[in-house]
């Protein structure tokens, strides 16, 4: 493994590794010095070309905690907004010797573009439409704590499937895995070829949820509203949204995921993320580990040969 | 071909521990503030086994804890990349107490060393102290065991294997010498 | 026209494979003062023949050439090379410049630099629309008057349907084609490549199928209202094709054409290319069946014309994000060995029906009077290697655009040498400037 590009062919059995390497580097947040000397002198860049605090403070965290030294590199104010293309401001990076590159963009498949321009490894933080793998890592991780073995479980996604790339990763971790995966929402929204790959596809929420154990509901975008795919958030709430009603359709004892930030009251109820059920903080924390055991992974070790 | 000499079979080890645990609880007058650390991972049976041996002389054990030193490794650069386990320290098992790490061979020094390290990050021990089951010699650096199951001048080349009934199915250690014209 | 070494050529040996003769068979060809000539000419220079074949006036008449205005990506000079090396003797470009060929005068010095050039027949398209801003008709009549052959948008399509109409009624008394790229730009909004599994696999926008045949449909049913003439570019779903049968059912003037892309690859080459936006092209790459439906529409004859669509960009622009990146493919110079691989590797098509589609079948649409290799018609054939094997290397390329995600694949067939009036402009891949 050089980079971390993408879920979608992952082998199951590097999903696994990933999954019980962060497991086993989550102790390090309760840890009184967190500091480690593990990647002491790498430098690493996080390239925010899209906004999004949460996921650059995970990585940020994680990579300090493991003793790397990080750079953030936003749009606004870099080279990239004098008009040097994306491509000259990571090769100028590497030149001041950066050890691997973070990266979020707006559009999909950059980061497998930028793959092929860098000679060190690149993780990608979210690409577009495309995939955000850490996230769907750190999903199937918090599930596995919560309910043990993922391969047992039925898990729905709840959303705008189709412009999600947290759905797109979850999907091939929590298939990886062996789970079985339903999709729900707006027939706009829902990307249809997905049953060709074996995952249930259907619009009506209380059919998707009968018998699930884990509920991920994705956020719902505003430009939705005003790209004419759905009506409105109201009319969205009533349909597709997560109440203590429709949770009533789930398990009993299920859970509930969402990759935030929530429209609390739109695509999820406070009641529910403020319950037991909803295991949003568990996803928080384990975006740190996940992030560590990525960097841990492409960076612990001689270079893997290609 | 391998040319293998066992050193210590289960008795033997059985012996060694029992010795250890006698040495551990005299020199620090009781098992008041003194917990184990078991390194990663033959270091953590035997750290259990040395722990219950304690509660066989002192009547309760010792505190212990796991530890992998993976992610404080010196060499990770030269080395494939390789998994690590999880590690069960907290601040209480540190802080001021006297922590006796465990570990199955003491070489070089450096996995001494690096677990050292890793100690200091979750509190200020009193004291650190080493117990080891075999003491090959070749230090590397300036760091000596304070309790030694049996100290076995060993050439570079040759291999110190230690097998533990919790790991490997049987409790033995023996020593390999690459003969002639093999390569390790 | 074209230039003043007048020489003679005996080609000698040939496989002539003649559509507008519907003539397949060995037979030597003379040329004479730019002409083919009827008898033996006695200081006629001997070309060996051996193993190629011989097809007159290679036509593609689906080019881009960016010049006026954007000759980074292209000029006249490098197009026409292009269009040498690639075996082709005559195009028609695009008027997508800057400014937009949209009046007689820019027509004219397409014609008159290409004359200079002397490397292929530059039969300009006009504009539909001033400016291609789609509001008011440009001066199509007096376009034609200066050579134009036909009239595009191309790369908007009309999309008022008013605007349309009037249009293709007026095509009707210009006698010339109306060219449209048929698209529903709202349909195809945020589109970067063909929506299905794979633009849902890799998060790309999608531009559904339906965004091209829904507009096709329309543009049909105004050909039938106004009898017009309405010629359909890189057709490309299978709702136009449906579109195309039901125009020629009722006998309506309604053409099309289909890109060598859209035959030879699938939208699996996007996920190959791994996001390299060498892949990206409008209509975009279709999956293997809407492939199989497009094939088949050319061996039936529904298409009788093959268009590259050729559309060079820079290299710094075809490195961008696949969203921001340009549209279109470098064609030209791997045209010719595609459909043969494609059509005759595979026994698809007979090489007699394979070159119509690239010869009379354009000339046809165009209203252009060829009469094949028969004395007295302009000298204007290729010899073509067929068994050749090469691998597409762009860095070889005439064109400025190496953009093609053709690169590295192999094909068999090319051309070996191009004559236009009688003068080589192509000799063994080296153009003769």
């Amino acid at each position: 493994m050089r980079d971390l590009l993408a879920l979608q062919n992952l082998p199951a059995q590097d999903i696994r590794d990933i999954l019980d390497l962060s497991q086993n580097l989550g102790e390090i947040l309760d840890r009184p010095i967190k500091k480690l000397p593990t990647l002491r002198g790498k430098a690493i860049v996080n390239l925010f070309f899209e906004p999004s605090t949460r996921t650059r403070n995970s990585f940020e965290l994680a990579a300090k905690y493991l003793g790397a030294d990080v750079i953030n590199v936003q749009k606004s104010g870099s080279s990239v907004e004098k008009g040097e293309t994306l491509w000259d401001t990571a090769t100028n990076l590497r030149q001041m010797g950066i050890d691997a590159a973070i990266i979020r963009h707006q559009v999909s498949g950059v980061p497998e573009q930028l793959a092929g321009v860098l000679d060190v490894p690149v993780i990608n933080a979210g690409d577009g439409s495309h995939e955000h793998p850490t996230q769907g890592l750190l999903d199937v991780l918090t599930l596995r704590q919560a309910k043990g073995d993922v391969g047992q479980l039925k898990v729905a996604i709840v959303g705008d499937v189709l412009h999600s790339r947290v759905a797109r990763s979850d999907i091939w971790a929590m298939r990886a895995l062996g789970a079985q995966v339903v999709l729900i929402g707006p027939a706009s929204l829902l990307p249809e070829s997905y049953r060709e790959l074996g995952v249930e596809v259907t619009t009506d929420l209380r059919e998707g949820l009968a018998g699930v154990d884990a509920v991920q509901v994705l956020r719902l975008q505003k430009e939705r509203q005003s790209g004419g795919e759905i009506p409105s958030q109201w009319e969205y709430r009533a349909r597709w949204g997560l109440t203590a009603e429709s949770l009533g359709w789930a398990k009993p004892d299920a859970v509930v995921l969402h990759p935030g930030p929530q429209n609390r009251g739109v695509e999820i109820d406070s009641d529910i993320l403020d319950s037991e059920r909803a295991l949003v903080r568990q996803q928080v924390r384990n975006g740190v580990a996940v992030r560590m055991a990525v960097l841990f992974r492409l960076l612990g070790g001689a270079h893997d040969e290609q | 071909m391998k040319n293998i000499a066992l050193l210590l079979d289960s008795d033997a080890i059985r012996r060694a521990l029992m010795r250890i645990a006698h040495e551990i609880v005299e020199r620090n007058h009781g098992l008041d503030g003194v917990s184990l650390v078991g390194i990663r991972r033959r270091g953590v049976p035997l750290a259990k086994r040395v722990a219950a041996n304690i509660a066989l002389i002192e009547g309760a054990a010792p505190p212990t804890g796991v530890l992998d030193i993976g992610l404080y490794r010196d060499d990770r650069e030269q080395r494939p990349f390789s998994a690590i386990d999880a590690t069960s320290l907290n601040p209480g098992l540190i802080n001021g107490r006297v922590v006796v790490l465990v570990d199955d061979v003491l070489f070089t020094g450096r996995t001494v060393r690096a677990a050292m390290d890793a100690v200091s990050d979750f509190g200020r021990p009193q004291a650190i102290q080493l117990a080891v089951l075999i003491d090959r010699g070749h230090r590397e650096l300036p760091i000596r065991a304070d309790y030694v199951g049996k100290n076995v001048p060993t050439a570079r080349a040759e291999q110190v294997r230690v097998e533990l009934e919790e790991v490997d199915g049987a409790d033995q250690v023996y020593l390999e010498r690459a003969s002639e014209g093999d390569e390790s | 026209m074209m230039n003043s070494e007048r020489t003679a050529y005996r080609i000698q040996g040939a496989r002539v494979i003649d559509p507008f003769r519907n003539f397949d068979g060995v037979t030597d060809v003379w040329v004479k003062d730019g002409r083919i000539a009827g008898q033996p000419e006695p200081d006629a220079e001997v070309v060996n023949g051996d193993g190629l074949w011989l097809v007159p006036r290679l036509l593609d008449m689906h080019v881009h050439f960016r010049d006026p205005g954007l000759e980074y990506k292209e000029d006249l000079e490098s197009g026409s090379k292009a269009a040498a090396a690639g075996g082709f003797t005559a195009v028609c470009t695009m008027p997508n410049t800057q400014p937009v060929i949209d009046i007689p005068s820019l027509v004219q010095w397409q014609i008159e630099r290409s004359r200079q050039l002397g490397l292929v027949r530059i039969w300009p398209i006009g504009a539909i629309t001033k400016g291609e801003a789609g509001r008011e008709l440009a001066e199509m009549y007096q376009m034609a008057q200066a050579g134009a052959v036909g009239f595009s948008d191309d790369g908007h399509p009309v999309a008022d349907s008013r605007l349309m109409r009037a249009a293709l009624s007026y095509s009707a008394a210009v006698g010339k084609p109306i060219i449209q790229h048929a698209e529903d730009s709202r349909l195809a909004l945020g589109g970067v490549m063909h929506e299905g599994a794979v633009s849902q696999q890799m998060g790309l926008g999608g531009i559904p199928a339906e965004a091209e045949s829904v507009m096709v449909w329309r543009d049909v049913e105004l050909a039938g209202l106004t009898q017009g003439i309405l010629h359909v570019a890189h057709i490309s779903s299978p709702g136009s094709l449906e579109a195309l049968r039901y125009a020629r059912n009722r006998g309506l003037r309604v053409t099309a054409e289909i890109a060598p892309h859209h035959l030879f690859l699938t939208d699996e080459a996007v996920r190959e290319w791994n996001y390299s936006p060498l892949t990206k092209v409008n209509p975009p790459l279709r999956p293997a069946q809407v492939q199989q439906a497009l094939i088949d529409a050319v061996r039936s004859g529904l298409v009788g014309v093959l268009a590259s669509d050729h559309a060079p960009h820079h290299a710094d622009e075809k490195a961008a994000p696949y969203d921001e990146a340009p549209f279109g493919i470098s064609g030209l110079e791997t045209f010719l060995g595609s459909v043969i691989t494609l059509f005759l590797g595979q026994g698809l098509l007979s090489p007699l029906e394979l070159f119509a589609k690239i010869t009379s079948g354009p000339h046809d649409v165009l209203r252009v009077a060829y009469g094949g290799l028969v004395p007295g018609q302009e000298a204007d054939l290729t010899l073509i290697d067929p068994r050749v094997q090469w691998t597409v290397d762009p860095r070889t390329f005439y064109s400025k655009g190496r953009n093609t995600p053709l690169e590295g694949s192999r094909l068999t067939g090319r051309a070996v040498a191009t004559m236009v009036g009688g003068r080589f402009t192509m000799r063994d891949q080296e153009v003769l400037g």
